[in-house]
């Protein structure tokens, strides 16, 4: 009989603070299984962001590091322009990477700095309690937007990758979603290219990922309420896509 | 003996920490330090170290936390306004316990103030950012001191873990002076926390996020005073000029204290004993010295090129001994001998 599951050998086996329904959860399993499958964890330097996120150093074997709010990719600078041979992971909420951390992270890509970042876009502030954030859908309900989103008053989502795909030097930029197998797997499939051209030293790669919040959004974790949600409302509006891959483009 | 050479303040610095062996410096231009990103742009890659600008103050000295943690001596530099924006990753950078260098060539406030050299920093170098925590925090007053410190400030900042703070002013940075060049740095600590990668031993974590009221954060600070209380016992630095039978003292650090130095030769000549105070180390504080002259002296002045930041200290350290009376001139004023002279002569 072969083993067809494990645990991931990256990743410390310690409960997660996460909440029930929590897309961290998934995508830090992710993140572990592209770690073993390219044996990399003791090569990797995890950025923590501030945010639901912040003990995401706990989960994994790797060395790790808290940064300010929103300053990951400006830490992670310091870091991969030291270690040119390290594979520097930042791994950032919305809130932190899209409105504190706007300049530190277009310009980390604008220069391509070499690390993956995983971008989790849950379209709300989750550590501080549900307030209305740079990814807020338009009339979505919120602490700070109790009548829904208006966008006239606070402008419209703003997408990431499109963002950071005007730029000339990121080398690999997709969007991915968890809300459902298929998808999930898709993800990892991007997660694993972009540590893949870590390990061959190549540019900034950023790989969003849509995930859920049922918690702050007021949704029962146990239904499909919430994974419905992001396949609803999110994927419309953030359009799940392969922006950029300069590692096909060399090869073809 | 060494050769003295011709060299601008702000170049000074950049070719100390190349002695130092800084390997990474980020830095974002203002004015009027931009020529030490500017020396260093072109000596530091030449040594295979690393030079980027960022893209703004706070980018700058969260890449220095990065380059920090990743274990390698490293700086930025800046002046006021731009210290100011540093400050939340200057608490980071404290509660992680990483080394690294500041230089401040401090120029007036508040505001965009102006591009000439003040003290009016003293506060923000002194008692900055949020949380208890100290700095290290040494106050040059020529061009050969800023450079003997900026090497001093990488030593310091790797023998505690702790941020040190070079504060010079606009216009040290910018006043050519002879200087002897320090020796160079031979060997770097080593460092038991960088993160370097887990192969073949435990994961390393920097983390200031300490949850745990008791055991954790509380504890974390008390650790921290003990180690500010052994930074206090070993590298206090002052300077004394003719203080032993001194009647009124002169108070002054950096570029004041020059200025005041020849107030009181001037007062001497004029038959009256003065004295002068010089804090090297603004943080420690010398305020056991201090104390100490304060019991035979009828009088001290602080002087300052601030409306009076600096005085706060004085006149904790004399704890009422004696009256402290402050002079100061901001906007790119400097203090005048003239006025300081004039100030003592009406102690009489």
């Amino acid at each position: 009989m072969s083993k067809i599951y494990e645990f991931p050998k990256s990743m410390n086996n310690v409960p997660t603070h996460y909440c029930t329904g929590c897309a961290h959860g998934i995508v830090h399993k992710l993140i572990g299984q592209c770690m073993d499958e390219l044996k990399i964890v003791e090569n990797t330097i995890v950025v923590a962001p501030v945010g639901c996120a912040v003990l995401v150093y706990k989960y994994f074997k790797a060395d790790g590091i808290e940064s300010p709010h929103g300053r990951a990719q400006a830490v992670a600078t310091g870091i991969t322009r030291v270690h040119k041979d390290k594979i520097v992971m930042s791994y950032q909420g919305d809130g932190d990477l899209l409105a504190i951390g706007t300049a530190e992270t277009l310009h980390a890509a604008n220069r391509g700095e070499k690390m993956v970042v995983i971008f989790v876009n849950n379209a709300i502030y989750g550590m501080t309690g549900g307030q209305m954030a740079p990814t807020t859908m338009a009339k979505q309900v919120t602490s700070t937007t109790p009548n829904g989103r208006d966008t006239d008053e606070t402008g419209h989502p703003i997408r990431g990758c499109e963002l950071i795909n005007s730029l000339e030097k990121p080398y690999y930029i997709e969007r991915c979603s968890i809300h459902d197998i298929k998808h999930i797997n898709k993800t990892k499939e991007a997660i694993k290219k972009a540590f893949e051209y870590q390990k061959e030293g190549k540019g900034y790669c950023f790989v969003e990922i849509l995930g859920m919040c049922p918690t702050n959004w007021g949704m029962d974790p146990y239904s499909r309420t919430a994974i419905n949600w992001v396949k609803d409302e999110m994927v419309p509006y953030f359009p799940l896509k392969l922006f950029r891959d300069k590692g096909v483009r060399t090869n073809a | 003996m060494k050769k003295k050479i011709l060299m601008r303040g702000n170049e000074a610095v950049g070719e100390a920490a190349l002695l130092a062996g800084c390997k990474a410096y980020f830095g974002y231009p203002i004015t009027p330090q931009n020529e030490i990103p500017e020396y260093l742009s072109t000596r530091l890659p030449e040594r295979g170290g690393v030079f980027l600008q960022a893209e703004s103050e706070i980018g700058a000295i969260n890449m220095v936390m990065g380059a920090a943690a990743a274990g390698v001596r490293t700086m930025t530099t800046t002046s006021s306004p731009g210290m100011t924006l540093k400050q939340e990753s200057i608490s980071y950078l404290a509660g992680n316990e990483l080394p690294c260098v500041i230089v401040n060539m401090v120029r007036g406030g508040p505001g965009l103030g102006n591009i000439s050299g003040a003290q009016s920093d003293y506060f923000q170098a002194t008692r900055s950012g949020h949380g208890d925590f100290r700095s290290i925090v040494l106050a040059p007053e020529n061009v050969q001191e800023l450079a003997d410190h900026t090497i001093k400030a990488f030593e310091l900042s790797d023998k505690y873990r702790m941020i040190a703070i070079v504060l010079g002013d606009g216009y040290l940075a910018q006043m050519s002076e002879p200087l002897v060049l320090p020796d160079p740095v031979k060997s770097a600590p080593e460092r038991s926390y960088a993160l370097t990668g887990a192969k073949g031993r435990e994961q390393r974590i920097i983390a200031s996020l300490r949850l745990i009221p008791e055991t954790s954060l509380d504890a974390h600070n008390h650790d921290l005073q003990k180690k500010y209380a052994e930074v206090k016992k070993n590298e206090v630095l002052f300077d004394t000029y003719k203080t032993d039978d001194a009647d009124y003292v002169l108070v002054a650090y950096g570029l004041s204290a020059r200025i005041a130095k020849q107030a009181v030769r001037n007062l001497r000549n004029s038959g009256i004993k003065a004295g002068l105070f010089r804090p090297i180390t603004l943080w420690p504080f010398p305020s056991d010295q201090l104390e100490a002259l304060s019991k035979k002296t009828k009088k001290m002045l602080a002087v300052e090129m601030s409306m009076g930041q600096m005085v706060e200290d004085v006149k904790l350290s004399v704890k009422g001994n004696v009256e402290v009376d402050f002079y100061g001139r901001t906007g790119g004023m400097l203090p005048e001998i003239d006025k300081i002279v004039e100030r003592v002569k009406s102690y009489e």
